[in-house]
């Protein structure tokens, strides 16, 4: 595949940067990320790697768009209010750019599907708001054997942080289960300052782009924590834990498990939010 | 003793690493406390003994995302 005279303009800053190149914008094209979730962390990552010539997107949410998400999810617009995500994420991207093959799913990411829907992709972003899916994400890929860039937000706070199966520190090494149904808020029960989810969202799209490229240092065995109050980052070295359940040498888990829903995620309504 | 809690050096008389998140009023099950650069097994909380010098980093859950 060689790039046409459009392209070399489109992407002419990135070519420009000998990491980069026309070898590097090459490799771009030709790589697979899949965003679970396309909404606070999804939408800036997916408007960014779309951007930057990512070659195949898949995304997979099960919801609706809200108003009261437009504060943060990006790719939403006021007349995609009761769409789905996933279309509208998709219309958007492929207007910013036509070369990107956007996959759609539209339904929630299960044990029963995790595992099928990551394979064929080279990259996974948790894009997720509830611990039992960001646990099956980072065992689902850890079994898949794909690189993963973890993201959380709450309040003025974000985290971000890169898995390389077998290579670095696992979700599992540092948190061993999801933590109790309702003790800890969510984005819909707390709040959270929008822009936030740009910088946690942007920070997994570079991290995305450097293990493509093989550019740099990824955020592995380091957690970063920001906090928006002081503008600052907190690094958290960490390690590869030998009682990790799922990546260390005695390992209890080997297939997938489905927590159950949060109690705080059951809208009064009893509606089940996902991905939301 | 001094302890260093975050990056931040804190005087606390404490024995145990399950002393330290009580005195700063702090659910166990919220956090993952790494010892030293150790992951701390929450059922070890309360029998992993402290001293003078050491590193504590408190990692609290964070799951929003959309
Ligand atoms: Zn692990």
């Amino acid at each position: 595949m060689s790039f046409t005279e459009e392209q070399i303009t489109r992407y002419s800053r990135h070519i420009l940067l000998p990491e980069v190149g026309g070898k590097g914008q090459k490799k771009l094209s030709q790589a697979k990320v899949f965003i679970v979730g396309a909404g606070g962390l999804g939408c800036p990552v997916a408007y960014y790697l779309a951007a930057a010539g990512i070659g195949t997107i898949g995304l997979i949410d099960s919801d609706v768009v809200d108003l009261s998400n437009l504060q943060r999810q990006i790719l939403h617009h006021t007349p995609d209010v009761g769409r789905s995500k996933v279309l509208s994420a998709k219309e958007k991207i492929q207007a910013l750019n036509p070369d990107v093959q956007v996959n759609t799913h539209e339904g929630r990411f299960t044990s029963l599907n995790a595992r099928d829907l990551i394979r064929h992709y080279d990259v996974v972003i948790d894009g997720v708001d509830n611990f039992p899916a960001k646990f099956l994400i980072n065992d689902a890929c850890y079994l898949e054997g794909k690189p993963l860039v973890h993201g959380g937000i709450l309040r003025f706070e974000g985290r971000a942080f890169t898995i390389i199966p077998n290579k670095s520190a696992c979700y599992r090494c540092i948190f061993k289960q999801p933590p109790p149904a309702g003790v800890v808020p969510t984005c819909q029960e707390a709040g959270i300052i929008g822009v936030v989810a740009g910088i946690i969202g942007t920070i997994q799209a570079t991290e995305a782009i450097k293990l493509i490229l093989n550019i740099g240092t990824p955020l592995t065995d380091r957690i970063l924590d920001f906090d928006a109050r002081t503008t600052a980052f907190r690094e958290i070295r960490v390690k590869r834990n030998p009682t990790c359940a799922l990546c260390g040498p005695d390992p209890s888990l080997t297939e997938l498990i489905d927590y159950e829903q949060e109690a705080c995620q059951l809208q009064p309504s009893g509606t089940m939010l996902t991905n939301g | 003793m001094q302890l260093t809690i975050n990056g931040k050096p804190e005087t606390l008389e404490v024995s145990t690493v399950l002393d330290v998140l009580k005195s700063k009023d702090i659910d166990p099950q919220l956090v993952a406390v790494e010892l030293n650069t150790q992951m701390v097994d929450q059922e070890h909380l309360g029998t992993t003994s402290v001293k003078d010098g050491d590193k504590l980093e408190f990692l609290f859950f964070m799951g929003g995302g959309a």
